[in-house]
Formats: structure tokens, C-alpha cells, sequence
């Protein structure tokens, strides 16, 4: 298991060297005059140029110049950004909680609901609730969200009047010092009444909406992992025992059937960032999704730079958990030497 | 009273292209302490029919009877859940693959407590005793330590242990056994069904004992039922079949067994079994057998003598066959 | 009433492609799926026939209109206006051919490129497949989105660098997959019989092993021809995919945000359209691959 594990890990190495090389000559693909760009200002004179060439280290061979970026990287240098000229980790940490605590709560939403969902269906099979469950999956499964999210505001929050339409909490009624970044959390630290049920307001809307396709595809996938499984002979074993249709699905099935199902859902987590992306934008909500569209926008390079090597870096080491986790709930590999 | 007793066992799937029948029309009964072997080659329907009898077919599966009862209890109207108060309890089954027939995920302990906390309520302790108690019978060292083992770490004749461990958990009083032995290396096979034929002497349950090998059959089982395509050809002990076999089928089998065969060449049976697409319109047999007539190969042959044929054997003479001298016109 | 249906019930085995056709034809969705995904088709083709207007031109005075079957619409347009007066249903129209085209091209591409790469890693093996498998596995450590942002930041957004975004995300899918069922297909006695009689390594890839590959692949291609559209969208809906006023259903949703509330039609529309075509394709795919699993076929 730890030679796995270690193995896994030698594994990313190259990965994050390939990511760095990827954002260090993108920045150099972009169009334009590569210090303008980096420095968000135009008709620079010629004598500053070159000032600010040296100090860039753009005077040196391009070898040396990655060798730099990826020492700065691994000492948390991700640049500076041009708008706010604050460091770009700095900008990412401040904005990343809220990211954290949409696609958590999203990823719990698709988990709790999908897993029955899909084992419902199994157990089922080619049934009213088989055929409606797995026609709403398909669905979800095809939903653009951007799109979902308007309609959902539409009728959530203009027809019905249930849920705000955007931020993450009503800041003119309340307003506290973020303490962990997560809104459900400081809420309830800051003890202010109501606070904690409008957090959760803000949030529901959101959630369901960055939710819906990994629930489709955890759903449908714990179907038909569930369905392969149900064909085993260990699960003829467990119904030869006389055991309950509950205990047998429940349990010797079920155990069996989520060992893809978590990979699926480790996968998912690269599908939940670039969700946010949109879901962010749509909901205004404050997290890094929302920031890296606002800098493409501002063509805030470097920012963009930074905040695409540091999600691409979650997402290899979310991976690498995922990979753990499959470990755990899979004996025959937890065994392997 | 018999144990269990089955009249007329059909099972049909339904499959994409049409009906299949793999079980037609079979009857046997099993009594209190007695071993009953089925043979036949693969395909013939033998774990279907008892996968039939423990209700264990996928829902494709139609499966109907004249009569398919255990202790005079009816089967077939059982509802699942009264069902489930037998199956595992009083008939329990052990299958052809041990390793896949084990929950890879969890223990062994686990797999063969859950049988005791189900059925007899036992608490953990004496779970775990009696499960410990249950490997020692098997004959499984260690088996406190073997307890904790995942099936993975344990080799084909030790899952197979453990398996029949989970079957005797509750004291069946009948064991189906399909194919025990066959994915095992023969020197474990010779003792898993030394240990089988122990336990069931010494706790008198009643053993179904299902095989491809006549050898096996010998050694192991009182009466024995021949089964081919779907269809009981032939009945008997196992001493009037192998001294007197009535069945063209059976007198094959036997002569391909080495230690009866009479040239220098093992005699074989040329074909398969039928399949789903080339059920031949009479004698199911007919196809493969030397001594079929243009009767055999058009009608469906009667049960003669407890045989399915048009001319059952009788001392290695077909009884009423046009070709022989012998025939009693 | 046994011995008649056993002299009944022997059929022959039905060949692969009427097998095939039986297990499609059986799955109602994906029949429904097809019917659905060449209507689209039927419409995107003959767009400029069907649609009643220049889906471009803006028409004065009309603009913001509702749907036929709500107060106050005007007949000729059927499905309403948008905010500058343009046709919707034209616009519509216009619009699947925009999507379809996008998603063709990513799938002819990506096919292409995939089945490359992918034989290419199987075949060659050693630092050929490290390499391959490394730079797939990067593009996949990257959202998807993201990464197509980030593409579209270097190349600039217009609707063939939209192609050149979602296709490189893409990718890795097609890839891994022509690899994994060309080593699978590596390790089976007919490759080893066809490699010992001296069929060359080119000839092996493509003409041995790629077919039987297809199944898997052709399966794939349905699936991402739905991305493509999806993903596509979702660029035209952060101003990153084609540029307005190009018909385009993700750009026509971007546009409709502030008449959300006041016009909701001038939404609905658009994410209708997204929704129903990739929920057909989506549901012909599901169908290609339960019709072309033969574990999945029999029952
Ligand atoms: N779920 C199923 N659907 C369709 N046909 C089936 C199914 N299960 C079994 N069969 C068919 O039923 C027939 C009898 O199968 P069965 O497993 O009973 O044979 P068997 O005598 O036990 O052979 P073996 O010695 O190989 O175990 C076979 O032709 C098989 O293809
Ligand atoms: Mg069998």
C-alpha cells in the first residue's frame, strides 16, 4: 500500500513539471509585447523597457528564466497580479474557501442523493422508478448549467421569492470577519441570528446547480456498476445465505459496486472546478472561478497564469487522495505489494 | 417422507433472440442422509435446476414445476422472504468457483458469521466461536488468525473450505454441492470431497451432489441422475448404473471412463450438447448417438425403463431397436 | 406443449449487425434520441430554407416579443424576438447549424488525432507511450473549462479556435481509450498469428487491431459530440466561444441576461435548444453502447 502510494506519487512529479513549462510558455504565447502584457500597460518607453527587461530576468536565456519561475513557484511565488498587485497565491487563498465550500457542498449534494439514486435503479431494473431516475440522470447529464442556474433563479428567486439570487450571504444585514473562509462556518461563530440560515440560503441555489451533473454521473455510474455486480457469484453467495434483498444490495453489492464509483467521483473533481467556472459567474459568487474569468477579461495574465498551475495542482493531488481512498475501500489492492 | 422432491422442473430464460429452455421436465428426490449425484456433461442444466430449487435464478428465469417441494413445503409458493428462512438454513449451497463465490471485500469471518447472525441470532462471541469452530471442521489451521483473512489471501481448496464453512454454518439438513472440485488441482479436489462426504456421514444431511465425473460418482453417491440437454435421461443406483446402464448416453459416459475402457483409444462421445440454436426436433441425444434411428432423430422418445430413449439398453442390448437380431418383435 | 416449442424455438443466431440493429431498435430512448438528433441535423442542414428571416436582421419596433401562444406576439415570429428585434426561431435554426458544426468538427478531429495517438502509444510503446500518456494526463489534471479559457486567452475567441479549445480537452478521452483496447487487442492470439506470419506494424495497427477497437470509439464519439456542443456553449456563454452577433445558442443566452426577469422566453429558448440536442444525442449514445455490449445485450 505505501509503495502504491509512493509510486503514485513519483507519478505527479513529471505532470507538475509539464504544468509548469505549459504556464511558463503560455504567458509568452500571448499576443503582444510580453512585458506590456505581464505589466498591464502599453506604450512603455523604450530606456524603462529595458529596465524593467533586466529586472524581469527577460534578459536572460529561456532556460534559466523556467528555472527561476519553477524555483519561484515551489517557494509560492505564482507572480503578482496586474490589477490588484497583490501576489496572485495571496489573491487565490482569500478567494478559494468560498470556491471550496460551493464545490464541497455540491459534491456532498450529488453523493447523497446519487448513490440511492443509482442503487434504486439497479435494484430495480427496467422499472418505473429504473426508467424516471435514470431519464432525470440522463438529463442532468446533458444540462447545460449556465443555463440551469437561470432557470432556477427565474423560478427560485424571482417567482417564488425563496432564495437570493446572488453572494454568498446579505452583507447589508450582516457582516462578520471571515474566520475559516467558509461562510456556513464563520455564520455560526459569529453568532448573529439569522445568519447562518441566509449563508445557507445563498448557498443551496448554487450548489444544486454545480451539483447536477455530478449527481447524473455518480447516479448512473452507480447503476451500472451495481448492476455488474449484482451478476457476481459472491452476491449469489450472499442471497444462497438467505439474506435480506436489503443486506445483499446494501451491503455485499454495494461495497463492491463503489469501488469504481469513487474513482468516478475523484474524476469529478476536475468537472466541479470548471463548473464553478460558470456556476460562479452566474451566481456571483466570490470564489476563484469567478476571479479567473474577471482575469481573462482584465487580461490579467499573470493572475490567470497562477490560478490555472494552482487548480491544476488541487486537482492532481485531489487525485492522489482519490487514489488512497480507492486503496481503503478495495482490499485486493490495499494487500498488493 | 422425502426431503426434497421435484416433479416436472422446467426453467426457461428469456433471452434476446427467443425462449430457451435449460430445464425440461426433470424430476428426482433427495431423502434425509442420503447422497444423489447429478452428472452430465456442461450445459446440461444441472445447476440451473438447483439454482431453480434455492430460487437463485436471475429474473430472466421462468421457472415452473408439477412439484418442487422440501419437508412436504411447497416451493414455488413460497414468498421471498419465507423463502429466505430455508435457503441458507436447511439448504445451503457451496459452488463451482470458490474465489469468485467469496464477497472479495469483506473477511472470511465476516462472510461466515453473517450466515449464524441471520439465521440463529447468534451474538458476537459466539459467532465468532462458532465460526472459528466451523474452520477447525473444515479443516482449516489457524483458524482464529484465518478468520481476519480476505479471500484473496487464501488459495482456491482453502475459499472452498471456507465456503463449505458458510454452507454447514447452520446445520442444513440439505447440501447442494455444484461442481465442488472442478476448478481446483486434483489432489485438493480429492479431499474437498473426502471432507464432504465426512461431514454429511457424520451430521446426516441429506448431499446433492452435482459433477461431470462418473469417478466421482462412484466414489461418492448412493443413487445418481443422468442428466442431458435440459432433460433427466436416466435414473438409478449408482451400482445398477454402472454394471447395467440404460441409457445410450450413460453407456458412453462410462466407456469414456480409462479404467473401463477396453482398445488402446479412450473412447469419447463425438458433439456438444445442443445449444440454444440446435435443439434437434426428436431425441435430444439423437444427434451424437451411434445407434439413433430415423425415429430417434424425428420424435421425442419416451421414458422406457426409467431411460429417455426410443430403445433403452438392457445388458448393452437396445431394447426393440430395427437394427439388432435381438429385437423382441 | 414442451416437444413444440423445442422444435419452435431454434432460431439462428442473429449476425452482428441485425443484433445490433435488434438491441438499438429495442431501446426506445435511443430510438427517440435518433429521431430527435437527425431532425436537428435536418434542420441545421436546410437552416436557410426553414428559417422565415435573416437571422441577423434586426427588425424595429418588434423587438422583445413573446412566443406565438402568449399575448401580445406577432405571427411572424413565431417564437418571439430578442432584444435588438431578430427572429428567434431563425436564430434557433441557425444556431444548431453553428453547434453541430462545432461539434462535427471537434469529434471528426479528435477522432482522428485520438486514433493516431492512441495506436501511436500502443504500438510504439517506451518513451512514445510515456510521453503520449504524461501530456494526456496533464490536459486532464486541468478543468476542462479552464484549460479551453486558457487556450482561447493565447489563440483569441472566434468560433475555429473554439474548435481548437474543446477539441485539445477533449482529447485525452479518445486517446486513452484507442490506447487501452489497442493493448487489450495486442495480448489476443490473432495479433500474435498475424505478427508471426509478418504482417506489418502498420498494417497490424490498422488493419488488424483498429476494428476491433471501433465499438468503444464509435460510443465515444456520440459522447463527445455532446461535450463538444456543451463545452462549446458554455464558452460562447462567457463571451469566449464565437463572437456576436454569430447566431451561436451559448452567445444568445450570454445576451439574454438582463431581460431574464422582464422577457424570460428570450432565455428559455436558447438553453431549450442546448438541452433537447444534447439530451438526443446523449440518449442515441446511451443506445449505441448498450446495443454494441454484447454483456449488456442478452438480456
Ligand atoms: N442466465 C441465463 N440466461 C440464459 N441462458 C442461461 C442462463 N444461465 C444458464 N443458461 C443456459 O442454461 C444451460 C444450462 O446451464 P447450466 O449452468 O445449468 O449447465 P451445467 O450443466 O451446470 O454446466 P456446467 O457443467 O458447465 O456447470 C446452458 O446452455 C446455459 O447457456
Ligand atoms: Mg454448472
Amino acid at each position: 500500500m505505501f509503495r502504491f502510494l509512493l509510486k503514485r506519487l513519483a507519478l505527479t512529479i513529471p505532470t507538475f513539471i509539464a504544468l509548469m513549462f505549459i504556464t511558463f510558455v503560455m504567458i509568452r504565447l500571448v499576443p503582444g509585447d510580453p512585458i506590456e502584457v505581464r505589466k498591464g500597460e502599453r506604450g512603455i518607453s523604450p530606456e524603462r523597457l529595458a529596465q524593467l527587461r533586466h529586472e524581469m530576468g527577460l534578459d536572460q536565456p529561456v532556460w534559466k528564466q523556467f528555472l527561476d519561475y519553477a524555483n519561484g513557484l515551489l517557494h509560492g511565488d505564482f507572480g503578482t497580479s496586474i490589477i490588484s498587485k497583490a501576489p496572485v497565491l495571496h489573491e487565490f487563498l482569500t478567494l478559494f474557501p468560498a470556491t471550496l465550500e460551493l464545490t464541497l457542498s455540491a459534491m456532498i449534494f450529488a453523493i447523497v442523493l446519487g448513490i440511492p439514486a443509482g442503487v434504486i435503479a439497479a435494484s430495480r431494473r427496467g422499472g418505473v422508478y429504473d426508467q424516471t431516475l435514470m431519464g432525470l440522470a440522463l438529463t442532468g447529464y446533458s444540462m447545460p448549467i449556465f443555463w440551469w442556474g437561470l432557470i432556477l433563479i427565474l423560478l427560485m428567486s424571482n417567482t417564488l421569492g425563496l432564495t437570493p439570487v446572488s453572494g454568498r450571504v446579505d452583507l447589508i444585514k450582516f457582516y462578520y470577519e471571515p474566520v475559516t473562509g467558509f461562510m456556513l462556518i464563520d455564520s455560526l461563530l459569529s453568532g448573529q441570528k439569522g445568519a447562518f440560515l441566509d449563508a445557507v440560503h445563498h448557498l443551496i441555489l448554487p450548489m444544486i446547480v454545480l451539483g447536477t451533473v455530478p449527481l447524473a454521473v455518480i447516479a448512473r455510474m452507480t447503476r451500472s456498476s451495481m448492476l455488474e455486480v449484482l451478476e457476481e457469484d459472491y452476491v449469489r453467495t450472499a442471497r444462497a445465505k438467505g439474506l435480506s434483498w436489503a443486506r445483499v444490495v446494501g451491503i455485499h453489492a454495494l461495497r463492491n459496486a463503489l469501488i469504481p464509483v469513487v474513482t468516478v467521483i475523484g474524476l469529478q473533481v476536475g468537472g466541479l472546478l470548471a463548473g464553478a467556472v460558470l456556476t460562479e459567474t452566474i451566481f456571483s459568487w466570490p470564489g476563484v472561478g469567478k476571479w479567473l474569468i474577471e482575469s481573462i477579461n482584465r487580461r490579467d495574465y499573470p493572475a490567470l497564469q497562477g490560478g490555472i498551475m494552482l487548480i491544476a495542482g488541487i486537482v492532481i493531488v485531489v487525485n492522489l487522495l482519490v487514489d488512497m481512498l480507492y486503496g481503503l475501500i478495495n482490499p485486493r489492492i490495499r494487500h498488493a505489494k | 417422507m422425502a426431503l426434497l422432491d421435484i416433479e416436472d422442473l422446467e426453467v426457461t430464460f428469456r433471452t434476446s433472440s427467443g425462449q430457451f429452455r435449460a430445464v425440461d421436465g426433470v424430476s428426482l428426490h433427495v431423502d434425509a442422509g442420503e447422497v444423489l449425484a447429478i452428472v452430465g456433461e456442461s450445459g446440461s442444466g444441472k445447476s440451473v435446476a438447483m439454482l431453480a430449487v434455492m430460487g437463485l435464478l436471475p429474473w430472466t428465469a421462468q421457472v415452473s414445476a408439477r412439484r418442487m417441494a422440501f419437508e412436504g413445503r411447497d416451493l414455488l409458493g413460497l414468498t421471498a422472504r419465507e423463502r429466505r428462512k430455508i435457503i441458507g438454513k436447511d439448504i445451503a449451497m457451496i459452488f463451482q468457483e470458490p474465489t469468485s463465490s467469496l464477497n472479495p471485500c469483506f473477511t472470511v469471518g465476516f462472510q461466515i458469521t453473517e450466515a449464524l447472525r441471520t439465521h440463529l441470532g447468534l451474538d458476537h462471541r459466539a459467532c465468532q466461536t462458532r465460526a472459528a469452530e466451523l474452520l477447525q471442521l473444515v479443516g482449516i489451521p489457524a483458524p482464529e488468525q484465518r478468520l481476519k483473512a480476505f479471500p484473496h489471501q487464501l488459495s482456491g481448496g482453502m475459499n472452498q473450505r471456507v465456503m463449505i464453512a458458510i454452507a454447514i454454518a447452520c446445520n442444513p439438513k440439505l447440501l447442494i454441492a455444484d461442481e465442488p472440485t472442478t476448478a481446483l488441482d486434483v489432489t485438493i479436489q480429492a479431499q474437498i470431497l473426502e471432507l464432504l462426504v465426512k461431514l454429511q456421514a457424520d451430521t446426516g444431511m441429506g448431499l446433492v451432489l452435482i459433477t461431470h465425473s462418473m469417478g466421482v460418482v462412484a466414489e461418492t453417491a448412493r443413487r445418481v441422475s443422468v442428466q442431458y440437454a435440459g432433460q433427466k435421461v436416466e435414473e438409478q443406483t449408482v451400482a445398477d448404473l454402472f454394471r447395467d446402464p440404460r441409457h445410450p448416453y450413460t453407456a458412453a459416459l462410462l466407456a469414456a471412463l480409462p479404467e473401463r475402457a477396453v482398445g488402446r483409444r479412450l473412447p469419447s462421445i463425438p458433439g456438444v450438447v445442443p445449444g440454444q440454436f440446435d435443439r434437434p426436433p426428436g431425441c435430444l441425444f439423437a444427434p451424437r448417438c451411434a445407434l439413433a434411428t430415423p425415429l430417434c432423430h424425428t420424435t421425442p422418445p419416451p421414458r422406457r425403463e426409467g431411460a429417455l430413449c426410443h430403445y433403452p439398453l438392457h445388458d448393452g442390448i437396445a431394447q426393440g431397436h430395427p437394427g439388432r437380431k435381438e429385437t423382441a418383435a | 406443449m414442451p416437444s413444440d416449442l423445442t422444435a419452435t424455438a431454434a432460431p439462428a443466431p442473429p449476425g452482428p449487425l441485425r443484433a445490433f440493429w435488434r438491441a438499438f431498435r429495442g431501446n426506445r430512448g435511443a430510438v427517440m434520441g435518433l429521431v430527435v438528433v437527425s431532425l436537428i441535423f435536418f434542420v441545421a442542414i436546410f437552416a436557410s430554407v426553414l428559417a422565415p428571416h435573416d437571422p441577423l436582421e434586426q427588425f424595429r419596433g418588434f423587438s422583445k416579443l413573446p412566443p406565438f401562444w402568449v399575448k401580445g406576439s406577432d405571427p411572424r415570429f413565431l417564437l418571439g424576438t430578442d432584444a435588438v428585434g431578430r427572429d428567434m426561431l431563425s436564430r434557433l435554426m441557425y444556431g444548431a447549424r453553428v453547434s453541430l458544426f462545432i461539434g462535427l468538427a471537434v469529434m471528426v478531429v479528435s477522432m482522428l488525432a485520438g486514433v493516431a495517438l492512441g495506436l501511436a502509444a500502443a504500438f510504439f510503446g517506451g518513451l512514445v507511450d510515456v510521453l503520449i500518456i504524461r501530456v494526456m494526463d496533464l490536459i486532464m489534471a486541468i478543468p476542462s473549462l479552464v484549460l479551453a479559457i486558457l487556450i482561447i486567452a493565447i489563440i483569441g475567441p472566434n468560433l475555429t479556435n473554439t474548435i481548437v479549445a474543446v477539441t485539445i480537452v477533449g482529447l485525452p478521452r479518445y486517446v486513452r481509450l484507442v490506447r487501452a483496447s489497442a493493448l487489450a487487442e495486442l495480448t489476443k492470439d490473432y495479433v500474435t498469428a498475424a505478427k508471426v506470419s509478418g504482417v506489418r506494424k502498420f498494417r497490424l495497427m490498422t488493419v488488424t487491431v483498429l476494428p476491433n477497437c471501433l465499438a468503444p470509439l464509435i460510443v465515444q464519439a456520440a459522447l463527445g459530440l455532446s461535450d463538444a456542443i456543451l463545452e462549446a456553449a458554455g464558452l460562447g456563454f462567457l463571451g469566449l466561444g464565437a463572437q456576436p452577433p454569430t447566431p451561436e445558442w451559448g452567445a444568445m443566452l450570454a445576451d439574454t441576461r438582463d431581460l431574464m426577469i422582464s422577457h424570460p422566453w428570450v432565455m428559455a429558448f436558447p438553453g431549450l435548444a442546448i438541452l433537447t440536442t444534447v439530451l438526443a444525442i446523449n440518449l442515441m449514445g446511451d443506445g449505441l453502447r448498450d446495443a454494441l455490449d454484447p454483456r449488456l445485450r442478452r438480456s
